[in-house]
Parts: C-alpha cells; sequence; structure tokens
C-alpha cells in the first residue's frame, strides 16, 4: 500500500519532489502525536473540573466520545500558559460570573461538575449569549478539532467525529460528486 | 549565492517589502544587472517552518500581521473616534500574502480599466479610468503566469480580455463542490470555466505538483507548489548573487535629500536597532495599507504632509475586500477539505450594469474555504445550534457534506476611506498605529445583497438539500485581506500619487508598485493585476536605471 502510494507520489510531483514530499509528511506526522501534559500548568484543579463541566456540555459524550474524552481542558490549560495568557483574566472574572450564576439557578448546588447534566444544560442556556460563553465555545472547538499537538483532540477524537482525514496527500476523486457516477 | 550589502553600499534599488509585488521586483532588477537590497518586516520562513496547524494559523495570527506588536484603530468615519481592531490583514514574511493567499488568480477584465466611461460617474465615489489599459497590462499578466507557475485553461472564460499565450499549466483536477457548480450554472445559461490557480497542477520549474493536502488559504504550502513569490522568484533573484532579501528588517521612514530626491531608507532590524540602507532609488512594494502608512511617516521640511503626496491623495481611497457567502449542505459527501480551495468560477455577472439601478459587480467561486475548528465556529446555518447534543450531530454531517460560493464583489473608491496615523497609539517600535477609516458606499452594500440572492439560486439549482446566507462584508467587514487603491494611478498629479509606470508624481526615484496603485479594485483577486503591474513598473524603473534618470 505505502509503496503503491511512493509510486502514486513519484508520479505525480516528479522524483526530484519526492524527499521534499516525505520530509513534509515526516513534519505533518510529527505534528500531531499528541503531546498531553500530565498536570495543568495554569488551571487549578478544581477550576479546571468546573470548566471540563461546561465544555463536556458544548460537545457531549453522547452517542460517543466528546470534549471531555478529547482532552479539550488540557487545550484550554495550555492556550492559558501560551498563546493565550491574556485571557487568563477573563477566564477568572467568566467563570465567577458563571458560579455567581449557579447559585442563583441552584442555590442548593456545589459546583457545576456537581449539577445534574439537565441542569447544566440549563445553566448554559442562561449563559450562551455572552462574552465568555463565546470563548469558551471557540476555545472549546479548536480543542476539540486543532492540532492534537496542542493537548486536545486525543486519539483524533473530534477529527472522527466531523469525518476530516490528516493527510498530506490526497488524490481525486475528491468526494461523491467528482467520482464516477457522481456527475450527473 | 544571496548577496550581502552594507548600509553603506550605495545598491541600485532599495525594495520595501518581499511580497507579491516586492519579489516580482527582486527578481526583474536583479537579473538586469541591478544591485537590491529587499527589506521585509517578517521573518524568512520557508516550507520546513510550514504546518497543518490550524491553531497556529486561523486562530492565532499564523503567517500575518499581528495586532499585539502593530495594532490597527478602526473608524467608520472621520467624527468617531478609532477603536483598537484588526482591520487590516496582510501577510508578514518574505513572499508576503503570496504565501498564504487562496491562489485565485484572476486578470482584470478589459472594462475594469475604464469603468468611469463606460458606466459614469457614481455619486459619493471617486470613479475613475486607469490611465493605462488592458493591452498594456496584458504581456505582463503573461509574463507572470509564466514566471510563477499558474494553472488553467486559456479561453475558459468568455468574459476575459485576449490572452497572447495559453497558461503555462493545465486546471487543477475539479472538485465535488465544482462539478456540482458548473452543473447548475450551465442549467442556468451562465458559463463556469477552471479557476485560474497560483498552484502548480503538475511540477514546474524543479517544483512538486500540488498534492491536494487541501492547506492552502491561511497556510504556507510545504510541498511549493503554491506559486509564491518565495519559491518562485525570489530563489532566482538570490541566484543572481546580486539581490539580499533582508528579513527583519521594519522601515520607519523613506529619507529624501535637499531636491526631494529619495537616498535610503532608515529601518529597524531584528533588535531594533536604527539602521539607514543606501540606495539610488527606492521601490516601495509595502502593500495598499503599509506604504501608504510608509509614506505618510516619511515627512520632512519639503513634504510636511509625507513623502510623494503633494496631491494629498496618500492613504486615500481604500478600496475594501468585499464579498458575500453563502452555503449548500447536500446528500452525498463533497469532502470539500480536501485539495485547493476553488476549481469553477463564473464571470458572468461581473460587468457593471447601469440597468441594475447600482454600480457594482460579482465574480462567483465555488469553494470551502474551512478547516475543522473554523467550520465548526463559524461554518454551520444560523438557525442551527451552537452547542449541546444536536451540534454534535449536525457536524458530524456538515462538515464533509457542505460547500460555499463566494461573491467576490466590487468597492468603490471613496475620498473619505483612508489609511492614515494614529495620533495616540504607537507600535512595539514607538511608531504610530494604522489608522483605517472605512464605510461602504450604497451601491456596495447593494451589490452585495443582489449577489447573494445569485449565489443562492446557484445552490439551489446544484440540488441544496439546504442552502442559507452565510455572510456579507457588511456586517462582518474585518480583516479586510485586498488593500488597495491608497496611492492611487493617473496622468494627472494633483488627482493621483503615482504615475502610468508606478513612479512617484513627486520623486523621481521612486517606485511604487503594490496594491495601493490600483484605481479601481474590479471584483476583487487583485494578485494577478497587482504582479502584472509590478513586472511592468520593473520594466520601465530598468529602462529609466540604463538611461541614467536614478543617478544623483
Amino acid at each position: 500500500m505505502e509503496s503503491t502510494r511512493r509510486r502514486w507520489l513519484s508520479q505525480c510531483v516528479g522524483i526530484a519532489a519526492l524527499a521534499e514530499v516525505a520530509a513534509a509528511q515526516q513534519h505533518a506526522h510529527e505534528a500531531v502525536q499528541s503531546a498531553t501534559p500530565p498536570t495543568f500548568q495554569t488551571l487549578d484543579p478544581a477550576t479546571a473540573l468546573e470548566i471540563d463541566a461546561i465544555v463536556s456540555q458544548i460537545v457531549p459524550s453522547t452517542d460517543g466520545p466528546g470534549a471531555h474524552e478529547a482532552g479539550v481542558i488540557y487545550f484550554i490549560d495550555r492556550a492559558l500558559a501560551t498563546f493565550d495568557a491574556s485571557l487568563r483574566e477573563a477566564y477568572h472574572a467568566g467563570m465567577g460570573r458563571v458560579q455567581q450564576k449557579r447559585k442563583e439557578m441552584f442555590p442548593a448546588s456545589a459546583s457545576v461538575a456537581a449539577l445534574s447534566s439537565e441542569q447544566q444544560i440549563q445553566l448554559i442556556h442562561a449563559i450562551e449569549h455572552t462574552e465568555f460563553f463565546e470563548l469558551l465555545r471557540t476555545h472549546t472547538m479548536y480543542g476539540f478539532l486543532g492540532n492534537p499537538s496542542y493537548g486536545g483532540n486525543r486519539n483524533h477524537i473530534g477529527w472522527k467525529l466531523i469525518g476530516f482525514d490528516d493527510r498530506m496527500a490526497f488524490q481525486p476523486p475528491f468526494g461523491y460528486y467528482d467520482g464516477p457516477g457522481g456527475d450527473q | 549565492m544571496s548577496a550581502k550589502f552594507r548600509p553603506s553600499d550605495e545598491v541600485d534599488f532599495l525594495v520595501i517589502g518581499a511580497g507579491a509585488a516586492g519579489g516580482v521586483m527582486a527578481k526583474e532588477l536583479s537579473t538586469a544587472g541591478f544591485r537590491v537590497v529587499v527589506l521585509e518586516q517578517g521573518p524568512y520562513l520557508t516550507e520546513k517552518d510550514y504546518r497543518h496547524d490550524e491553531v497556529r494559523y486561523t486562530y492565532q495570527a499564523g503567517l500575518t500581521n499581528d495586532t499585539k506588536l502593530q495594532p490597527i484603530t478602526y473608524r467608520k468615519n472621520e467624527s468617531e473616534v478609532a477603536k483598537p481592531i484588526k482591520a487590516i490583514m496582510y501577510g508578514r514574511q518574505v513572499g508576503g500574502g503570496s504565501v498564504h493567499f487562496t491562489a485565485n488568480y484572476w486578470r482584470f477584465h478589459e472594462s475594469d480599466f475604464e469603468e468611469r466611461s463606460q458606466f459614469g460617474d457614481v455619486a459619493g465615489a471617486a470613479l475613475a479610468d486607469w490611465p493605462i489599459k488592458y493591452s498594456d497590462l496584458e504581456p505582463y499578466y503573461t509574463k507572470a503566469e509564466y514566471d510563477l507557475g499558474i494553472s488553467g485553461l486559456g479561453g475558459a472564460n468568455p468574459f476575459e480580455g485576449p490572452r497572447s499565450k495559453p497558461y503555462p499549466l493545465p486546471p487543477m483536477p475539479v472538485k465535488s463542490s465544482g462539478v456540482l457548480f458548473e452543473r447548475a450554472t450551465k442549467k442556468l445559461g451562465l458559463h463556469p470555466y477552471p479557476a485560474p490557480m497560483a498552484i502548480l497542477s503538475q511540477p514546474y520549474q524543479g517544483r512538486a505538483g500540488c498534492v491536494h493536502c487541501g492547506f492552502c488559504e491561511y497556510f504556507g504550502c510545504e510541498v511549493r507548489a503554491k506559486s509564491s513569490t518565495l519559491v518562485s522568484v525570489i530563489p532566482i533573484a538570490e541566484k543572481t548573487g546580486r539581490c539580499e532579501i533582508r528579513a527583519n528588517s521594519y522601515v520607519r521612514k523613506i529619507e529624501t535629500d535637499a531636491r526631494g530626491r529619495a537616498t535610503g531608507a532608515i529601518y529597524f532590524d531584528a533588535n531594533k536597532r536604527e539602521i539607514f540602507q543606501r540606495a539610488k532609488a527606492v521601490v516601495i512594494c509595502a502593500n495598499g495599507a503599509e506604504t501608504a502608512r510608509l509614506l505618510l511617516m516619511s515627512k520632512s521640511k519639503r513634504s510636511p504632509e509625507g513623502l510623494a503626496n503633494s496631491s494629498g491623495l496618500v492613504g486615500k481611497h481604500l478600496m475594501w475586500d468585499t464579498g458575500t457567502l453563502a452555503m449548500g449542505l447536500f446528500e452525498h459527501p463533497l469532502n470539500e477539505y480536501k485539495s485547493i480551495q476553488v476549481t469553477r468560477v463564473i464571470h458572468d455577472y461581473y460587468r457593471a450594469d447601469p440597468k441594475r439601478g447600482f454600480y457594482g459587480g460579482a465574480g462567483i467561486d465555488a469553494r470551502f474555504n474551512y478547516y475543522p475548528a473554523n467550520f465548526a465556529l463559524t461554518g454551520m446555518p444560523p438557525d442551527a445550534p451552537k452547542w449541546g447534543a444536536e451540534y454534535k450531530k449536525m457536524l458530524g454531517t456538515y462538515f464533509t457534506h457542505t460547500m460555499t460560493l463566494l461573491a467576490h464583489t466590487s468597492s468603490l473608491p471613496q475620498p473619505g476611506n483612508s489609511i492614515s496615523l494614529d495620533p495616540d497609539l504607537k507600535d512595539a517600535w514607538g511608531l504610530p498605529a494604522m489608522r483605517v477609516t472605512f464605510d461602504f458606499h450604497p451601491d456596495d452594500v447593494a451589490t452585495m445583497k443582489w449577489a447573494l440572492t445569485k449565489q443562492i439560486e446557484i445552490l439551489e439549482a446544484a440540488g441544496a438539500q439546504k442552502s442559507w446566507a452565510a455572510g456579507m462584508s457588511v456586517e462582518d467587514n474585518m480583516p479586510s485581506t485586498h488593500l488597495m487603491g491608497t496611492c492611487r494611478m493617473g496622468n494627472d498629479p494633483k488627482l493621483s500619487v503615482v504615475d502610468r509606470y508606478n513612479r512617484a508624481h513627486d520623486v523621481p526615484n521612486l517606485v511604487i508598485a503594490d496594491g495601493s496603485s490600483l484605481v479601481t479594485a474590479a471584483r476583487q483577486q487583485p494578485t494577478a493585476t497587482i504582479q502584472a503591474l509590478a513586472y511592468r513598473a520593473a520594466d520601465y524603473a530598468i529602462q529609466s536605471a540604463k538611461k541614467g534618470e536614478f543617478k544623483a
């Protein structure tokens, strides 16, 4: 199989470029290796549990793994430690308001994680039009569907769900309509 | 190989910006025997630095300007105080925007150069004819197509002007979106044609053909199949031994002598040290936004309002990246994430028609420029849930079964739309931030609304199970990527900044060649025209230099 692909590649791009494609494939391969940090870098474990409870409702684990199994919380922690360090305060303030809302709605509850799934959904409906929820949603989807090297999208859970295949090369037909029988 | 000059060496040409235009200039001037230094504010990256990494290239600044370092402010009109936002986006590395662009490579039509004469005046706008015609630029379009490596089918677009040669490479393989689009538009009596793309359909000049990985727009090509200046003409320039590409070099001022002639430029190097590079002539290719900003920053006693600005028009007539997006869901998988973004186009609605009651037109392409995460965030229909079990279920179908139609629409030049210097905000080097003033002309808005109805009509004719309007630049207009018009070309020094050869009216040894000299915006996709103009401007600059016109 691999030799067929190599042969096709060599025909397609010319022998001279083969090394170039192989190198690109190698670094593409390295980039998608999951590298999950063993501990959180910026989030304290209690806050991480609370955020995880919310992102697990954005992409729930119904009919297969969701944001929780994909390790989205590790992506968020990594983002806040690196390229989105400037958003730590937004998370702090945003989670503060979420907790306030939870206490209003469910005075007897101790945490978001401890709410029932139905209660969590009610809580998110109450905050879904806030800027902070949009930030959480953005981080969740980049964590769920972004490159696994950032700690999320473990075992390509997100990519498998949507049908995305991360490869260095494809050849036609790409879809049904450009394939045999599709053009009618 | 690559030359190395000292700042005290008076080189023949100092080129500012190593992008779509600057790369062409570097190659043309150095292969003609001149000594050239190219200053590029961004880094020198190559294909080995690029990755299939959506977090880095669509979420973070990736290959574009970073407003954390270079803030930009925006206001609708002069009565507002401009607020910081990423209003403008441009490629910021060697190769510039040609590295991360979609690679659509459309020639402007013959009518684009004389729309004022053909269509008439438009209230509130400064619509003007170009001082050159399509026939003046045609040889240079052809040169660009062959030098850089463009794939397409010559003559397939019945609305295009005459071509002296076919494309050097056959069109790219059609995708499912292209098949559906072609079928639907033919049914409607329109004329679909294979998209001309700056992507190699076959090996060309030592570079690999496209392997259809799908990561074109926003990304750098990892196999050098996208015909950026980084992989096509810049290596040729460096091979002459007369051209030095100096990356991480951020120009803050063009210097002039007592007679008003350019003598070189002051820039910050990677360590923020100020360096003055001497040159006999200066060529600015810093893009339609940064070029204007640099000229406005280059004040002197002679030019208190900025260099080359006796007309007061530097920065004015900024034209925007306008368009509308419509999407459709289909029964079978399209897998549009594979291969290049665009394979079929129509130009039937391109030309402005007074019968419509407004100025404007559209070029429509079938495309998919989403990646997994940005699709999940912005690619779903407006009535779909944004989170939860149903959202998750829909993602499982929509990502592979959706295509988009993008209408690239017109943007009228208006005197009030501009690039200027922010009076308060500074960038990380202490230079005035870029301030953008922009509002749509009513005809631009009317054009977008009209284009959207055409897009939906095509999606329905294609048999979409569901189609929806996904966006219009009117509501969501930032950042603008096509930066045009801010140093317009013309014969009258009072009404334009550069002459018909891209030389500044005010400064005899200053050439300005990038999107800023475009008089009209056509229907977007300005890269082919920017590069054709750069080839033409280089041709005339070489003749001028050989005649000794750039000698002090």
